[in-house]
C-alpha cells in the first residue's frame, strides 16, 4: 500500500491487515522498552494545517516507536505565512528526502492533491469533513478488543451528533459497515448531509428512540468551528436532545459501550463527566491510537522494496 | 529442473534430539533456576514447548517459563520478506538477570537470531543468552553459533529445509 487517504482506498483486505498488524504493535507498547528498529532511516513529516492534539502526537509517538525520524511542521512559524503555497511547501519538504507525509487540512481532497506533488506516501489525518481513516481504524480495533470479536455482524452502532461536518463519521461508517455492523445515525436534520439516503445507514432524529437498542454509542463532537450558519438553535437545546445525560446513561444496556473521538465538548454532547461512565472506551481509543498508527506507518513504509527472487532465496532462515 | 526431497531426520530422531538438548540445557546451567525458554515465531515455538515439557520431567522444580518472540520488527531485511501476521511475542516474566534459551527450528544465516537477541533486550537484560536449534544448516552471514544442536546438516544455499515434529526434510532443486 502506498497511501492511506480513505477507508475505501484501504478496502476490506487492507482494513483486516492493519487491524491484525495493530496487535503486534500493541504488544510492543507493553514492553519495558517500547521501541523497535523497524523503520530506522525513514523520515515522517507531520503537516498539520489544522489544530490537533491526539492525532498529531500519536502519529509522532508511533513513528518514534518504530525508530523513524520525525519532522513537525508548524504552520505559525512557516513560510506559509509569507504566502508560500501548499504545493511549494510540500515540494520543498519532499526535496529534503522524506518518506511519508501525515497531513491534516481543512479542505477535503488535499491528501489526493498532495500525492501528485511528491513521491512520498501520504497519510490522511483528516481532510475537512471528508475522511479520517486512522480514527476509524482505531475505533474498529477498540470495539474488537472490547467485544472480543473480529466481525461486527449484528452489532448495533449508533453515531450521534454532527454527522454533516464529521469526517470521523464518514470513515467510521465505511469501516464498520465493511465489518458488518448495523449503523444508525442520530442527529437533527440540519446536521445530516444531503446525500444521506445513499449511505448504508438507518437515520433517526430522536436519541431516546434508539439508545436502548445500542451496543456501541458513538458521540460526535459538535464542531462549532465548522458551523457557518445556525444548524442548532442553542447549544443547550442541542445538549438536551442529543447529549449524553445521566438519564440516557441509565437507558443504556449493561453490555453497551460509549465512545467519543475527542476533543469533548463537556456540557454539550457530553452532559456527564465521562469519568463517571463505567463502560467508556474513550481512554482505550486514545491508547490504541498509537498502536494503530504504528501499524499504518509500518504497512506504508516497511514494505517499500518489493521482494526479489534472489533476496528471498538467500534469506530463508 | 527436478526437485528431490530427502528425509534426514525421522519423527523419532526429532524427539530424541529434543530430549538430548533438554538434558544438555539442564546440565549446562546446573539446573533450571532463572532459566527462561523463548521460541522464535513461528518455527521455534513448538520446539520450545517440547523442550520445556521434557525439562519438567528432568527437574521438577522450579518450573521453567516458556515464551515466544516475534522478530519481524527487528529484522535488518524487513523490507524483503512479508511479516507473519498473528505471531505475537509473549514473554512471560522479567528476563533481567535470567538465562534465556532462544529456540529455533533451523539455523541458517543467523539474521533471525540476531534480531531475536535484539528483541529480547527490549524486555530486560538477561544474564546470558543461549541458542538451541534443531538443525544447523550452515551458511552463516553473522558471527553466531548455537549452544545446542539437534543435527548439523550440510546444505546447498538453494536447498529448503522443512522441520516439523514428524521429521526433517531437505528439498533440493537439481538443474539437469
Amino acid at each position: 500500500m502506498k497511501h492511506l487517504r480513505s477507508i475505501q482506498e484501504l478496502g476490506p483486505e487492507g482494513l483486516e491487515r492493519i487491524l491484525k498488524l495493530t496487535k503486534h504493535m500493541a504488544e510492543i507498547n507493553t514492553r519495558p522498552v517500547p521501541k523497535v528498529p523497524a523503520l530506522r532511516g525513514r523520515t515522517v513529516v507531520s503537516l498539520f494545517l489544522e489544530d490537533s492534539t491526539r492525532t498529531r502526537l500519536s502519529f509522532e509517538t508511533a513513528a518514534r516507536r518504530l525508530s523513524a525520524d520525525t519532522l513537525t511542521f508548524s504552520v505559525s512559524t512557516s513560510s506559509l505565512n509569507k504566502g508560500e503555497s501548499l504545493r511549494d511547501t510540500v515540494e520543498t519538504i519532499s526535496d529534503m528526502g522524506v518518506d511519508a507525509f501525515v497531513v491534516r487540512h481543512k479542505s477535503a481532497g488535499v491528501p489526493w492533491q498532495m500525492s501528485a506533488w511528491t513521491s512520498a506516501s501520504i497519510v490522511n489525518a483528516g481532510d475537512g469533513a471528508h475522511q479520517h481513516p486512522t480514527q476509524a481504524l482505531v475505533d474498529c480495533y477498540t470495539v474488537r478488543e472490547a467485544f472480543g470479536r473480529n466481525r461486527f455482524d449484528g452489532l448495533r452502532l449508533t453515531i450521534v451528533g454532527d454527522i454533516k461536518h464529521s469526517r470521523v463519521a464518514r470513515s467510521n461508517i465505511e469501516a464498520f459497515s465493511m465489518l458488518g455492523a448495523d449503523i444508525t445515525l442520530v442527529a437533527p436534520k440540519t446536521l445530516l448531509p444531503h446525500d444521506i439516503e445513499h449511505w448504508p445507514v438507518t437515520v433517526n432524529y430522536r436519541l431516546d428512540d434508539v439508545i436502548e437498542a445500542t451496543d456501541v454509542l458513538y458521540m460526535l463532537r459538535l464542531q462549532s468551528e465548522r458551523m457557518s450558519q445556525g444548524h442548532v438553535p442553542t447549544l443547550r437545546e442541542y445538549g438536551e436532545q442529543y447529549g449524553l445525560t445521566h438519564a440516557r446513561v441509565k437507558c443504556l444496556s449493561p453490555n453497551s459501550v460509549v465512545m467519543h473521538p475527542g476533543p469533548m465538548n463537556r456540557g454539550v454532547e457530553m452532559q456527564i463527566d465521562p469519568q463517571d461512565l463505567t463502560n467508556s472506551l474513550i481512554h482505550r481509543q486514545v491508547a490504541n491510537g498509537v498502536a494503530v498508527r504504528m501499524a499504518v506507518l509500518f504497512d506504508l513504509l516497511a514494505g517499500e522494496q518489493a521482494p526479489t527472487q534472489s533476496s528471498l532465496a538467500s534469506e530463508v532462515s | 529442473m527436478v526437485a528431490t526431497s530427502v528425509e534426514v531426520m525421522s519423527a523419532s530422531d526429532v524427539r530424541r534430539a529434543i530430549t538430548r538438548i533438554a538434558h544438555e540445557i539442564v546440565e549446562r546451567n546446573n539446573g533450571v533456576d532463572k532459566l527462561v525458554i523463548v521460541g522464535l515465531q513461528r518455527g521455534g515455538t513448538w520446539i520450545a514447548d517440547a523442550l520445556a515439557s521434557v525439562i519438567s520431567l528432568i527437574e521438577t522444580s522450579p518450573s521453567v517459563p516458556v515464551g515466544a518472540i516475534d522478530v519481524s520488527m527487528h529484522r535488518d531485511d524487513i523490507a524483503m520478506r512479508p511479516i507473519v501476521v498473528g505471531a505475537i511475542s509473549s514473554i512471560p516474566c522479567d528476563v533481567s538477570g535470567s538465562t534465556v534459551v532462544l529456540v529455533d527450528d533451523v539455523l541458517f544465516t543467523g539474521r533471525t537470531v540476531r534480531a531475536a537477541m535484539e528483541g529480547i533486550n527490549n524486555y530486560g537484560r538477561p544474564r546470558a543468552v543461549q541458542l538451541a536449534v534443531l538443525v544447523d544448516r550452515g551458511h552463516r552471514e553473522l558471527p553466531i553459533r548455537p549452544d545446542y544442536v539437534g543435527k548439523n546438516l550440510p546444505t546447498q544455499l538453494s536447498d529448503e529445509v522443512i522441520v516439523s515434529s514428524d521429521g526433517v526434510k531437505v528439498t533440493s532443486s537439481n538443474h539437469q
